[in-house]
């Protein structure tokens, strides 16, 4: 059918009103640390001050004989069970048994009748440690004689998906290469190559609501109400470090406070659920903020890139060597090694390149997911790099972008899903939206960037329908609320396929019991995975209630009548399911499952006596092949833009000799309303030309990838070059009197 | 020792130890958890009520410093019938994503409204911006309030 001919779509397509608005609103909303559970204690964790240390001995019994504390947790209490985790490689201990690697490792757990309680007694725990030589940064951990933080093989864990894992080399614990053509006789050939090196800072999510985890242990039970976005994941991790069946598990998760990726997989639920196991009582673990920036962070990043393009503008080849620093453990960090290679030769048409990315350890926090990884790594490196040359070459950086960029169906990757997008049509609207040629005064710089973010994870979902009896209906699906809106969207699809309105559509939070599986909430899948699923359910149910209308039309009012003819009373119910699935269903069959676009543009202005950077105007493109709420998509841009915005100017962790040295929101600043540019501009584009329900595909990270990138390209064009984020008053400066010695500013 | 304040427009008495942080009293002794812990410096705002009609962080207060004064929690707010134009512009705008910096922000709005009068935008987020969000990107809110306050956005 051609567009011309489809009936116009109720429901999708429509800015509707969020479905949990109300109880947002309202403060009635329920976050996991708003549950009470009947005999529920407070845990509080023991963390190691040192980088790296040997525990020798851990003495509980003053803290255990403390009134009001039930138990404390110790290394001791582990020996029934193998307590090493981590879905990507098992390298994690519940808690320290004979070495902590970094500051913040949980030693101990107490379990007591209240916070306070338990605070005091984690300072009647004795903890004999020997400090061991720190590796606090990526070169201190892959100099020579370096302390080695991981010794014997590598333990593959449930989901690191990335086929065999590579045996690790020193402190590198995985490596990504890709490579394409012959890379040094393209080089041989260039008339401009710009290379350089280049840094990026370790970052905190921030999601506003800390980690917490209440957990409950009866005999072979286990279930946890936790912050995570991919419950299904966590049972199963659970499941396989206290050795019981998945169906044993249940995992809850109610409204989340913000997740940004620092609650994928699985982060406080395995300490929680022994400290219960121990206890004989449910226990909940809430972190503060300082503790839930030690539990995972965003990769700090060195780069050493090169682009090589000829004189008329013709980009040939890039070299490309990355350190992602995954800290004392891997937790994400393979994957995000392996995305942001992915990411790092840029959707252009290349006649060779090399990218080699590495995961090291070092005696920092564990580094996980954060929005975009991988993406907002490489991209401003990468596309700074192309903006040089386009200067070198005296062309426009737009012009370059035109004509090097891949085509839709193009191939980007070896095997890969080829070009999904419009990335030139993308680019040039963003160009517009912040007035590219249009005359700039002094200081004022303009830049676009343009890349890609392999997303989707594995594509695999499934959603239940139940269709009840007074017609109202009920979405069953595993995606977490977020913040990003999938119980409105869902609920859209699924009064589209049913033909109802969306308020008579419920979409509840979680519970594995009764949730059927749904890989993740992440990557930027959810609308377009397990909304594929919930829009097949609910055609599943439509099915049914074509069978019994029995060529009658279907009319939503007279839906409980459909019912009660099947069933003879004022009861029962229909029920679809949906599922998706990588096998069988076409594009799902090769990765990725669709290529996020992540373009952008910036204008900045610079003041070059004090070094502040200050953004006027952004632009953003939602490539969304099809917005199911318009208004939705534009937010997650917009709260992208201000991520972006942050990571680019000022978000830091700073350590020094595996401490962090930041760790309240007072020294470690995020973007206030003060932050916001004074124009900030989201551009939808819709060409259906998603894999997802009527042709949507995800968005909500691409921002983020995008907006560093632009800012940085933007600041160059002003005048200033930066090879290392965040671009800190002083940090620019200090470049700006640099340029005034080699006589290049004022230019 | 004994605390007795007007909270939500009702008179309480409670006996609390002395260094019950006003947060913990409102959310443990009263089930009211609209107002949310984060980042304990009073940063956020997540944890913000009005007591007398000016914002303060529940995180970094003594209950005992309250007493005999009057709490507006987000529940209290909600009840009271100028909070449906406040909700109605929120819900227009999409002011909110994962909510739990939402009461917060709209108390604070309420005494910005109240007491401030933002004439200019640029009143509005100088005004808010003792609240974070992390997932709007904040515009959606300013356009929330920009209309409540009769400002262009």
């Amino acid at each position: 059918m051609s567009i011309l001919e489809r009936p116009p779509l109720a429901q999708v397509g429509r800015s509707v009103p969020r479905r949990d608005a109300h109880e947002k609103l309202r403060g009635a909303a329920q976050f996991v640390g708003d549950i009470v559970v009947p005999r529920m204690v407070h845990g509080k964790v023991l963390r190691s001050p040192f980088a790296h240390a040997r525990v020798l001995a851990v003495d509980a019994s003053e803290a255990e004989a403390l009134p009001g504390v039930v138990c404390v947790l110790t290394g001791n209490d582990l020996t029934d069970l193998d307590p090493y985790w981590g879905h990507a490689i098992k390298d994690r201990p519940i808690v320290a048994l004979d070495r902590v690697r970094f500051a913040g490792e949980p030693v101990a757990a107490v379990a007591a009748v209240d916070e306070s309680t338990a605070a005091a007694a984690l300072n009647a725990i004795r903890v004999e440690y020997e400090e061991l030589p720190v590796a606090g940064t990526i070169e201190e951990a892959l100099a020579g004689g370096a302390p080695m933080l991981h010794e014997g093989p590598i333990r593959p864990g449930l989901f690191h998906g990335l086929g065999e894992l590579p045996p690790r080399e020193g402190n590198v614990c995985y490596r990504y290469r890709i490579d394409r053509g012959e890379l040094q006789s393209v080089f041989a050939r260039a008339d401009l190559v710009v290379e350089g090196e280049y840094s990026f800072p370790a970052v905190y999510q921030y999601a506003m609501e800390t980690h917490t985890v209440v957990a409950q242990v009866e005999g072979q039970e286990i279930t946890v109400w936790s912050t995570c976005q991919h419950p299904f994941l966590v049972r199963a991790e659970l499941a396989d470090l206290f050795a019981v069946p998945l169906t044993n598990v249940r995992v809850v998760v109610p409204y989340l406070g913000g997740g940004f990726g620092s609650k994928s997989y699985t982060k406080m639920e395995p300490l929680t659920v022994a400290l219960a196991r121990k206890a004989g009582r449910p226990v909940r673990i809430q972190n503060r903020v300082d503790e839930s920036m030690v539990t995972t962070r965003r990769h700090g990043l060195r780069c050493r890139m090169r682009t090589a393009m000829t004189n008329e503008g013709n980009l040939l080849a890039r070299e490309v060597d990355c350190w992602f620093d995954t800290g004392g453990y891997a937790d994400n960090g393979p994957r995000v090694t392996a995305t942001g290679g992915d990411a790092a030769p840029g959707p252009y048409r290349w006649h060779a390149y090399r990218v080699d990315a590495r995961c090291v350890y070092t005696n920092t926090a564990p580094a996980g997911s954060y929005r975009a990884f991988g993406a907002t790594h490489l991209q401003w490196i990468g596309e700074s790099q192309i903006d040089e040359l386009a200067r070198r070459a005296g062309l426009d950086p737009l012009a370059v972008r035109r004509e090097n960029l891949c085509r839709p169906g193009e191939e980007l990757r070896s095997g890969a899903k080829p070009l999904d997008a419009d990335l030139v049509g993308d680019v040039e609207q963003v160009a517009a939206a912040v007035g590219w040629g249009e005359p700039k005064a002094a200081n004022v710089g303009r830049g676009v960037s343009v890349g890609l973010l392999a997303a989707g994870a594995h594509p695999v979902s499934t959603a239940i329908v139940r269709l009840e009896a007074d017609g109202q209906v009920v979405v069953l699906v595993g995606t977490t609320e977020v913040g990003q809106g999938p119980r409105t969207v869902f609920a859209q699809i699924a009064a589209e396929e049913l033909g109802v309105d969306v308020e008579q559509v419920t979409v509840r939070g979680t519970d594995t019991r009764f949730t059927p599986y749904d890989r993740s909430t992440g990557a930027s899948r959810s609308t377009t995975i397990a909304g594929l699923a919930v829009q097949r359910a609910a055609r599943q149910v439509r099915d049914q209630l074509e069978e019994i209308a029995a060529g009658d039309p279907l009319e939503p009012a007279a839906y409980p009548e459909l019912l009660h003819r099947r069933f003879g009373l004022a009861g029962g119910e229909l029920i679809g399911s949906g599922e998706v699935a990588p096998t069988g269903s076409g594009s799902y069959a090769e990765g990725p499952v669709f290529w996020e676009v992540c373009v952008g543009a910036a204008e900045v202005e610079v003041e070059p006596e004090t070094g502040v950077v200050r953004v006027r105007r952004t632009a953003t493109v939602a490539d969304v092949g099809r917005a199911i709420n318009p208004q939705l998509v534009r937010r997650q841009d917009e709260g992208a833009t201000l991520q972006g915005l942050g990571n680019a100017l000022f978000e830091e962790m700073v350590f020094e000799d595996g401490q962090l040295l930041n760790d309240t929101l007072l020294d470690y600043r995020v973007p206030s309303f003060a932050d916001l540019p004074d124009e900030m501009t989201c551009v939808i584009v819709e060409n259906e030309d998603g894999p997802g329900p009527y042709g949507a595909k995800g968005c909500g990270e691409g921002a983020l990838a995008a907006i560093p990138a632009a800012v940085v390209n933007a600041l160059a064009d002003a005048g200033v070059p930066m090879q290392e984020l965040p671009l800190t008053p002083e940090r620019v400066w200090r470049r700006i009197q640099t340029l005034k010695q080699e006589g290049k500013w004022p230019r | 020792m004994i605390v007795e304040l007007n909270l939500n427009g009702r008179p309480v008495r409670d006996d609390v130890a002395p260094q019950t942080l006003l947060l913990d009293y409102l959310r443990e002794v009263h089930g009211l958890t609209g107002a949310k812990r984060s980042c304990d410096v009073q940063v956020c705002g997540t944890c913000t009520v009005l007591v007398d009609g000016l914002p303060v962080s529940s995180c970094c207060t003594l209950v005992a410093d309250v007493d005999g004064r009057d709490v507006l929690t987000i529940e209290g707010f909600a009840e009271l019938r100028e909070f449906e134009r406040f909700e109605r512009a929120f819900v227009d705008h999409a002011a909110l994503q994962c909510g739990f910096c939402t009461g917060g922000m709209l108390l604070t709005t309420k005494f910005l409204l109240d007491e401030m009068r933002p004439t200019t935008n640029e009143e509005i987020r100088r005004g808010l911006s003792g609240n974070l969000c992390r997932c709007t990107g904040y515009h959606g809110i300013v356009e929330a309030v920009a209309e409540l306050a009769g400002v262009n956005a």
